[in-house]
């Protein structure tokens, strides 16, 4: 089932997801906040960002039997009409500058949902992998994450209700959602590769996050 | 055409002396091993002789060389037939089949990146698959990369 990226609620007011609860902004934002978060959260449109085997799940969730449309959610194929990028599948390090640059076209307000383990650790290509980039975290601010190889439309679509609560917790404050999207430094120009010989080949890379393949 | 496989077998055996018919595993109805300073003499022989698909170019490292291999259809002659050419593994080079069989241009470009053998005269000479930055070609049995990442129950 989906999880949201953060869970630690110290950070999350840090971060002003907690905004209206602990009173930051005045009257006026705060019912702006309410209002606009809702009507953000009702039509999340999405940009399929489909690469690999889980663009198929994500793709029986947007036809009639699991049906996208009833939760707000319209595949657009063009990222400038979109709000949320769903990541279904492996990304490579040749794909990643593509994934970056797709990304930056998509209009703010934005949010990111890693589907699959191969989007969120690189699933079963962590290892002896030469070519796939484990985690798209490592270069995108990612909001939900939605564990499966592949997960099901029911748990893609729970990942959007997580998503909804996740965007109506959100200020229109100045800072506050900029500050999140600064948290990772987005690189255009795809990272070295140039190997170091003297380094042992167990070592994760610098970059890499220290968590275990899902 | 008339002639028959056998038939041009045996004259591809005649006029090229490092050509040996080889056992083919089951895989084609021939196999033929061939040095590469006759591989593109070989190779416009048998596209004249009707070898007129290539359906494959692969390699395989044998760590003391790299073995190429050719994978012909001929459907004048209702056969299929391998083609293997040893190259060294310090620098393996070759010369491009893409002028003969288009379709080795695609193939020949893999080989390129993933074992690190260079074709003399083909179109495009660049990888294909990878970043064209990428360092080192990782179907070679000695590729490290300080991003892999062993899987601790393999070491
Ligand atoms: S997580 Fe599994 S299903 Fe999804 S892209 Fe990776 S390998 Fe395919």
């Amino acid at each position: 089932m989906a999880s949201l990226g953060k869970t630690d609620s110290a950070s999350d007011s840090a971060l002003g997801y907690s905004t209206l609860e602990s009173g930051v902004g005045n009257v006026i934002l705060t019912s702006a906040d309410a209002l606009l978060g809702w009507s953000r959260g009702q039509s999340l449109w999405a940009f399929p960002m489909g690469t690999a085997c889980c663009a198929m799940e994500l793709i029986a969730a947007s036809f009639s039997k699991f049906d996208f449309d009833r939760l707000g959610v319209f595949p657009r194929q063009g990222p400038r009409h979109t709000d949320v990028m769903i990541v279904a599948g492996t990304i490579t390090e040749k794909m990643k500058p593509v994934v970056i640059r797709l990304y930056e076209q998509m209009a703010e307000p934005k949010w990111v949902i890693a589907m699959g383990n191969c989007a969120i650790s690189g699933g079963i290509f962590y290892y002896d992998t030469y070519s796939v980039v484990r985690g798209v975290d490592q270069f995108l601010p990612v909001d939900v994450y939605i564990a499966g190889c592949p997960p099901r439309p029911e748990s893609l679509q729970d990942g959007i209700v997580q998503l909804r609560n996740l965007v109506r917790a959100e200020s229109v404050s100045p800072g506050v959602r900029y500050r999140r999207r600064t948290e990772i430094p987005l690189r255009t120009a795809p990272a070295p590769t140039t190997p170091a010989p003297a380094e042992p080949a167990s070592a994760a890379p610098a970059s890499a996050p220290s968590k275990d393949p899902a | 055409m008339t002639t028959t496989f056998a038939a041009t077998m045996a004259s591809i055996a005649e006029k090229f002396k490092s050509a040996v018919l080889a056992d083919s595993d089951g895989v084609a109805d021939a196999c033929i091993r061939v040095e590469r300073e006759e591989l593109l003499g070989l190779a416009t022989e048998l596209a004249a002789k009707g070898f007129d698909q290539l359906e494959m170019v692969t390699a395989v490292d044998y760590r003391d060389r790299i073995g190429l291999i050719y994978r012909l259809v001929s459907a004048t002659l209702s056969a299929s037939l391998v083609v293997r050419c040893d190259l060294p593994a310090e620098q393996p080079r070759v010369v491009s089949l893409a002028g003969i069989w288009p379709a080795a241009d695609s193939q020949e470009r893999e080989v390129l990146d993933l074992f690190g053998v260079a074709f003399d005269g083909h179109p495009c000479p660049k990888r294909i698959f990878l970043p064209d930055d990428f360092c080192g070609h990782p179907l070679r049995k000695d590729f490290e990369s300080p991003t892999l990442i062993r899987r601790p129950d393999l070491i």
